[in-house]
């Protein structure tokens, strides 16, 4: 069970969150055309590592945050607002 | 449509002799001194013409078919550690073919009937068990779509049948039909559904193969795909650079990792899904049952332990481990459906790692780079495929077209909008 | 006399309360405080099961959780639970237990021919045989391999429902697992400094290791005492840490005892969630077997265990016992039996020499110095042991038990789980963990720091380490002095001992019947890393987890490899430590409260008209108001909307307040069609894609303000709608101003549908002027609804001039009920879900059938809707071409050509004479309202273009074929006359 520090609402067990996947991917302009759609809603780079993702704390403020979340160990480094620039992951995490 | 054959038993010729009877009492009189290795250990040859990369179901399968249906031996399976311990050997161990797009009936319905002659093709007992999978329902609305569901896969000749509550009830004595929430308002039930003892499905698949001369080698993990303009010329590993004129890709689970290791990028994200065994019991369930009304599937096994699981934690993972929030989920929806199990205790939680793709459906496909090809993206669907499975990759890979049953599992299928969405969730992994 | 075997006072129970239970139908007396196991030594009664495989006798091994062998089947009101290990049941009184997994009886069971054939059967057997002929696996050789298979009976009691169960949620700053001499000094040094402490112990009482010794009664006593006064330290006993996951979640059974059971209305135990900080293991070790033949003679016992049987219980397990070791440890045992007036004993130990040995032979204990047992002999029971003196002469020992210690591994299986490294340490042979300082550490045995006193000290030691890493000094805190520990003896270091070679079956596996040869077969077939050996052969896949012997598998394996032990390497552990109940698991959101239950603000009213209600996910709605099954109610409640009026509860729509500057823009962002044109006062049907161009969710916006909308959302989406929205919001819109509120809870919703709609709500309306060209088709207000402030929306689902109005939850009834009343005249009636089906499919409207995630807007008839300019969410991949194939299946209507046929939900739509090949689908169906016959919708392959053709519609479920006539989903009213009306 991951326990998730919203910044507005302190840690919080997992169950309060919905999650909304993959991070990184943003949506491109409307006019991008049908490869730049394909790649965002269908292609990932599902990094066994340091994945940056989306969790909606539905149970809580329902704010959006963004989560940078080990794959393998599920530790979480940092955890912001949508368009916050979280730090960059440690090197060399447990796995 | 196509028609299945029995194949040609081409396992006993290896160095581990034929297995019968006879030969398990000779050897007892010996002290079972007489047995050698299942399979060869192979150290790699520099070349092959085809390189398999992942020793698990799928890989092993593939190699199989390769030499006894498309003649082509000259094969290597490439484990990193050793075979059959990623999915094959973490599932829930079903087999059945009930699903709702005619083109995913056909496929998994071939495989059934490559499941229930397996132990003839292989030599190897992997007890394959039609004790059939029942569903649950509890809505007029699940009633319907199982009801289309049964259906089509008449129309296609394939086994379904509607159960009333009485018949679920004698097919499952320990059943609540009344519970307080979601009374049981009947099942249906493919009686060719089953179950089959995992591990001796990787491993049968490896003496086959390994009789047929594949090498299967264990401990060698891939580190690099070369490619020459666009167009694949081996694998670099812990064990030296391995040329072939084609790779093939089995590693659900880990399929993003090895695509990347060729520059490119899949619509899969992988995801764990869950499995627990019980305490041994004598006879308790005669038949694999799912729950309508919430995550929970559970079966019996020759051993007596039961098996369960239900669905995905739900998150990006490649934990190979169960998480918890899932595990008192699934065992609510257990003692729900069943309230006697309540007293019965479980003894292991695990977890496998999941390719889930996009569309919930699996991918067997060339990919942009010539040479290439995926066999993943099985989602927690793929035990029950691997002879399917291994039998239209063997088929891509010696044809270079796809098998007609495995053509609706291209990968352009997601640009092309001819996605395979069996319960219509979209192209958010993490909710199917 | 509870037992000739009891010798003196045990520490846990009391002579003067004798407790009976019966055991394979005889009666016996035991000791309150015993458990099962102890009970039945002091009564001398050594056989308790069958093996699982070899049906071979079995007794008892250890005294506690880790016990392999001793698996009872206990009889109680529930029904019968099987697998119970005795060494951990306590004996409460009138326990009815019974022997399990043999047949007719457990002293002549029939199936232990198997043990005959066992030549025949090694491991993996099954996967060489049974293969031909091809019938005969599932209905011969399995069932006869199932019956034979499986240990104990689960028989609940018929009709018995989920027991209560309870989850605990619990908090701390430090989990102390286990609560020996490590554990005890860790959690009071963490406790004296301030911190919150579990202090998790799987026993019934405190001290682990330390009550095996009398000399440390006192130091138990003290720290008992000193940790009852330390407000911040919680001690659980009989409470097991069985699994431990990411971000510092623990879970933990506590199981009850029988009088707390009594009192608390049955429960049996407790299953706690521990969120900690940092967790510090001192899980101490777990003595191991040695492998040699007929070592699972009942009779063989751990060694460690007679002296718990001796000290906990007052058990002498033998008058007559031989030691067989390799360590100094085990000699505790040895010598306190002989203090307790056993004798003669003798010790064969591996080593030649060793201080304890010098011990024991000062105090006129027999040790043969150098030797090892062969063979332990006996039918039924230990009666000698063989053993090859140093010199190499073998020769018979005359013993009544066997009390084995091949030394002790640190129980490392929790450490693994919470990600430790292991290391092999030769000084005592096992593997040792390290946990990364982050998460905690591993201390005393544990971590192989052997001795009761070093355990104490690096117990303490660890506390300290972790309470700085917390912030917390002992240079900050008074602390208690340091209680004066007894000394730990000198020792000889352990010389590993795995295996003796000899004739006859050697267990490494007591619970799986896996020998040491099934391990040498596993190598010599190719199974020869760890877990292929464990996966042939079974080998620690029981219950017990193969805690006595895995190790002792690892090491058979390793020689067999021509490897140290080091590099072989253990099976992975994983959850659960202790077999873990389904109920305990479960919690109590099971039968009745396995989901929540959603009632509709007027539930009450609709129960009082006579609703059967039905489970729509989370909710319950009126499905029809009558008790009687079948058609007839359900139409009559259609036919009355349809001649004159009705009015539908449907408040269980999501409903989504949308304010806010960039309210418009975003929602012509997240519907397809254009939103932002909406005049103020008036509603549109509107339609959410997904990203990949499928249909999400469909329901009505109304413009209430020129920056204020309010959505409806299916009752199925909801809570997902929400979501959605608030995700795009935030995520792809953060430049917007807008606030979006989850209103669905705070307006009762109803519908009022029918000809004669008009007159009856404009009698509960009565400030609106509700004339068509006043008050028209999609037009929204705000209105005071029975003297309530409410909104009022000129929508309809039924294809009749229809309104539905919004009052405050709270205060609903009292509208529904004025509805109901000026519809008096009009002979209006409430209708349920099932009629607003019938009379929605009549006009081809869509619900979750149809919106199934496979249908794209163009697939339902929408493809018009969405909006040419702009973009919005599934805009560019619905332009796919596979979305535009002419196979697409495509929404139309069915109706069967002969009246009298019906339609089937699920029917497969075939071309006549193309059978093998569906085309499509029913999806929705019913009886017309007011005419002859079945209408049904359905998604038909390139639907549109076979409007007019004829079709089979094949249900095969249901044993029938029809044919029917492809039509227009719009059956009623096509032009929409009624709805403008």
């Amino acid at each position: 069970m991951l326990r998730i520090r919203c910044p507005w609402c302190g840690v919080r067990d997992e169950a309060e969150f919905r999650y909304r996947g993959d991070a990184s991917v943003r949506r491109p302009r409307g006019d991008a055309g049908l490869a730049a759609f394909t790649d965002y809603a269908y292609v990932r780079d599902n990094p066994r590592g340091w994945h940056l993702e989306w969790w909606l704390h539905v149970g809580g403020c329902r704010r959006l945050l963004k989560v940078s979340r080990h794959t393998v160990s599920h530790a979480i480094h940092a955890v912001g607002a949508p368009d916050d620039h979280l730090p960059p992951p440690p090197d060399g995490a447990r796995e | 449509m196509l028609t299945t054959r029995p194949i040609g038993s081409i396992a006993g010729r290896g160095s581990s002799g034929r297995y019968s009877i006879l030969r398990l009492f000779r050897e007892g009189l010996n002290g079972q001194r007489g047995w050698s290795h299942a399979w060869r250990k192979a150290t790699p040859r520099p070349r092959y013409k085809v390189v398999i990369v992942g020793g698990g179901g799928h890989g092993l399968a593939t190699a199989f078919y390769l030499a006894a249906e498309y003649g082509i031996g000259d094969v290597a399976v490439l484990e990193r550690g050793p075979l059959g311990l990623g999915n094959v050997g973490r599932n829930t161990t079903l087999i059945r073919s009930n699903y709702f797009r005619p083109e995913n009936v056909r496929f998994y319905d071939h495989s059934l009937r490559l499941w229930e002659q397996l132990e003839r093709t292989l030599n190897f007992n992997a007890m394959v068990s039609q004790r059939g999978t029942l569903n649950l329902f509890h809505t007029e609305a699940q009633r319907d779509l199982f009801t289309r569901r049964a259906n089509g896969m008449r129309l296609q000749s394939v086994d379904a049948e509607a159960l009333d509550r009485g018949a679920v009830r004698s097919l499952l004595p320990l059943i609540d039909l009344d519970n307080g929430r979601y009374p049981v308002l009947g099942g249906f039930l493919q009686p060719r559904g089953g179950t089959v003892r995992h591990d001796a499905v990787a491993w049968g698949y490896a003496r086959a193969a390994s009789a047929a001369g594949a090498d299967i080698v264990e401990h060698c993990e891939v580190t690099g795909i070369r490619q020459v303009a666009g167009r694949v010329t081996g694998v670099e590993t812990t064990q030296g650079v391995i040329g072939a004129d084609i790779v093939c890709l089995a590693v659900a689970g880990h399929s993003s990792r090895l695509a990347a290791m060729a520059g490119l990028r899949l619509p899969i994200e992988t995801h764990v899904l869950q499995a627990f065994v019980t305490e041994s019991v004598k006879p308790l369930l005669d038949v694999v049952v799912t729950y309508g009304a919430g995550h929970f599937y559970i079966s019996q096994s020759d051993k007596g332990g039961l098996v369960f699981g239900g669905a995905i934690d739900g998150y990006n993972s490649y934990g190979q481990r169960g998480t918890l929030t899932m595990a008192e989920e699934v065992a609510a929806a257990g003692v729900t459906m069943m309230p006697g199990l309540a007293r019965l205790r479980i003894v292991r939680q695990w977890g496998g790692v999941m390719d889930m793709t996009m569309d919930g459906s699996p991918i067997v496909s060339r990919t942009p780079v010539a040479g290439l090809i995926i066999n993943g993206g099985w989602c927690y669907g793929g035990f029950k495929a691997i002879p399917a499975g291994g039998m239209t990759t063997a088929h891509l890979i010696a044809h270079g077209t796809p098998h007609p049953l495995a053509a609706h599992l291209d990968l352009d299928r997601f640009a092309d909008g001819r996605t395979c969405d069996e319960r219509g969730l979209g192209p958010f992994p993490y909710a199917h | 006399m509870t037992g000739p075997a009891r010798i003196a006072n045990g520490l846990l129970t009391d002579p003067d309360r004798p407790v009976g239970f019966r055991f394979d139908g005889r009666s016996f007396l035991g000791q309150h405080g015993d458990t099962l196991a102890s009970a039945l030594l002091a009564n001398g009664v050594r056989l308790v099961g069958r093996s699982f495989k070899y049906h071979r006798p079995r007794g008892v091994v250890t005294a506690g959780p880790e016990e392999p062998a001793a698996l009872v089947e206990v009889v109680g009101p529930g029904g019968r639970e099987p697998n119970r290990p005795a060494t951990t049941l306590p004996l409460g009184e009138g326990l009815v237990a019974a022997s399990q997994h043999r047949w007719p009886t457990l002293t002549f069971d029939l199936l232990s021919i198997n043990g005959v054939f066992s030549r025949f059967l090694p491991a993996g057997f099954y996967y060489k045989t049974f293969m031909a002929p091809g019938w005969a696996w599932e209905r011969l050789y399995e069932p006869l391999i199932r019956r034979a298979a499986g240990l104990g009976r689960l028989q609940p009691v018929a009709g018995a429902q989920a027991a209560p169960a309870e989850t605990i949620h619990d908090h701390a700053d430090v989990l102390v697992v286990g609560a020996g001499a490590a554990g005890l000094a860790a959690a009071h040094r963490l406790g004296t400094l301030g911190l919150r402490v579990i202090l998790a112990e799987q026993d019934e009482v405190l001290g682990g290791g330390a009550l095996q010794d009398a000399r440390w009664d006192t130091w138990r006593a003290q720290m008992d005492a000193r940790l009852r006064r330390l407000g911040s330290v919680r001690c659980l006993t009989r409470t097991c840490v069985v699994g431990a996951y990411e971000h510092g979640v623990f879970a933990a059974l506590e199981t009850l005892t029988p009088a707390e059971t009594a009192a608390f209305g049955g429960l049996r135990e407790r299953f706690r969630i521990i969120r900690a900080q940092r967790v510090l293991l001192t899980t101490g070790a777990i003595e191991r077997l040695i492998a040699f033949a007929h070592n699972d003679l009942p009779g063989v016992m751990q060694a460690g265990a007679a002296l718990s049987y001796l000290r906990r219980y007052g058990v002498a397990v033998g008058r007559r016992p031989a030691f067989f070791v390799n360590n100094d440890e085990a000699y505790e045992a040895a010598i306190a039996l002989h203090a307790a007036g056993v004798e003669p004993i003798v010790v064969i130990d591996a080593r030649a020499e060793s201080r304890a040995a010098e011990r024991a032979r000062a105090q006129g204990l027999d040790v043969h110095g150098g030797a090892v047992v062969q063979e332990a002999r006996g039918r039924g029971r230990v009666r000698a042991v063989r053993i090859v003196d140093r010199d190499g002469r073998s020769r018979e020992l005359e013993a009544d038990c066997l009390l084995v210690s091949g030394g002790h591994s640190p129980w490392t299986a929790l450490a693994s789980q919470s990600g430790a490294s292991l290391r092999w340490d030769e000084s005592i042979a096992a593997f040792t963990p390290a946990l990364d300082a982050a998460s905690g550490c591993v201390a005393g045995a544990a971590r192989g720091c052997f001795g009761l006193a070093r355990a104490a000290a690096d117990g303490d030691a660890a506390a300290r380490a972790l309470a700085a890493g917390l912030g917390r000094s002992a240079v900050a805190v008074a602390v208690d002095p340091a209680l004066a520990l007894p000394e730990d003896a000198e020792v000889t270091p352990i010389a590993p001992l795995w295996e003796v070679r000899g004739r006859g079956p050697a267990f490494v596996d007591l619970q799986n019947d896996v020998t040491t040869d099934d391990v040498r077969l596993a190598h010599r077939e190719g199974y020869e890393h760890v877990e292929h050996m464990k996966r042939f052969t079974t080998h620690g896949m029981a219950t017990d987890q193969g805690r006595i012997g895995g190790l002792v598998g690892s090491a058979v394996l390793a020689l067999a490899r021509g490897l140290p032990v080091a590099q072989v390497g253990q099976p992975r552990p994983r959850p659960y430590l202790q077999p873990l109940p389904f109920a305990a698991l479960a919690g109590s959101d099971v039968g009745a409260h396995f989901k929540p239950k959603r009632r509709l603000p007027l539930h009450d009213a609709h129960a009082a008209a006579g609703a059967t209600f039905v489970a729509v996910g989370l909710w319950l709605r009126p499905l029809v108001y009558s008790t009687e099954t079948g058609w007839g109610p359900v139409l009559k409640e259609a036919r009355r909307v349809r001649r004159s009026a009705g009015v539908t509860d449907v408040s269980s729509l999501g409903k989504i307040d949308v304010q806010g500057p960039g309210a418009a823009r975003f929602l012509d962002f997240v519907y397809a069609n254009t939103i932002s044109t909406l005049a103020v006062g008036r509603a549109r049907y509107g339609i959410m894609l997904r990203e990949d161009g499928m249909l999400f969710d469909d329901g009505t916006v109304a413009r209430l303000g020129a920056e204020h909308f309010i959505l409806t959302t299916t009752t199925a989406n909801g809570a997902a709608a929400l979501e959605h929205l608030e995700f795009h919001l935030q995520a792809c819109c953060p430049e917007l101003d807008v606030v979006l509120t989850d209103v669905g809870d705070q307006w009762a919703q109803f519908a009022v549908a029918g000809p004669r709609a008009r007159e009856i709500v404009a009698a509960v309306v009565p400030g609106i002027d509700l004339a068509n060209e006043a008050f028209p088709f999609m037009a929204a207000a705000a209105a005071t609804i029975a003297g309530l402030a409410g909104r009022l929306f000129r929508i309809s689902f039924s294809g009749e001039l229809a309104y539905e109005l919004a009052v405050p939850a709270g205060e609903a009834t009292g509208a529904w009920r004025a509805v109901l009343e000026a519809g008096r005249p009009f002979e209006i009636a409430p209708y349920g879900l099932d009629a607003l089906n019938t009379l929605r499919i009549e006009k081809g409207h869509v619900t979750g059938a149809e919106l199934n995630g496979n249908t794209s807007a163009d697939d339902l008839g929408f493809g018009r809707l969405l909006k040419k300019q702009g973009d919005f969410i599934g805009r560019t991949l619905s332009r796919r071409p596979g979305l535009a194939a002419p196979d697409r299946l495509q929404l139309v209507g069915v109706r069967p050509l002969d009246r009298t046929k019906r339609l089937r939900n699920g029917a497969q739509l075939v071309a006549p004479g193309a059978a093998g090949t569906g085309l499509g689908y029913v999806t929705s169906s019913t009886p017309c309202v007011l005419e002859d016959g079945w209408f049904g919708l359905a998604l038909l392959a390139g639907g549109r273009q076979r409007i007019g053709q004829r079709l089979h519609a094949v249900a095969a479920t249901h044993g029938e074929q029809i044919e029917v006539e492809i039509a227009s989903p719009h059956r009623l009213d096509p032009k929409n006359t009624r709805v403008h009306s």
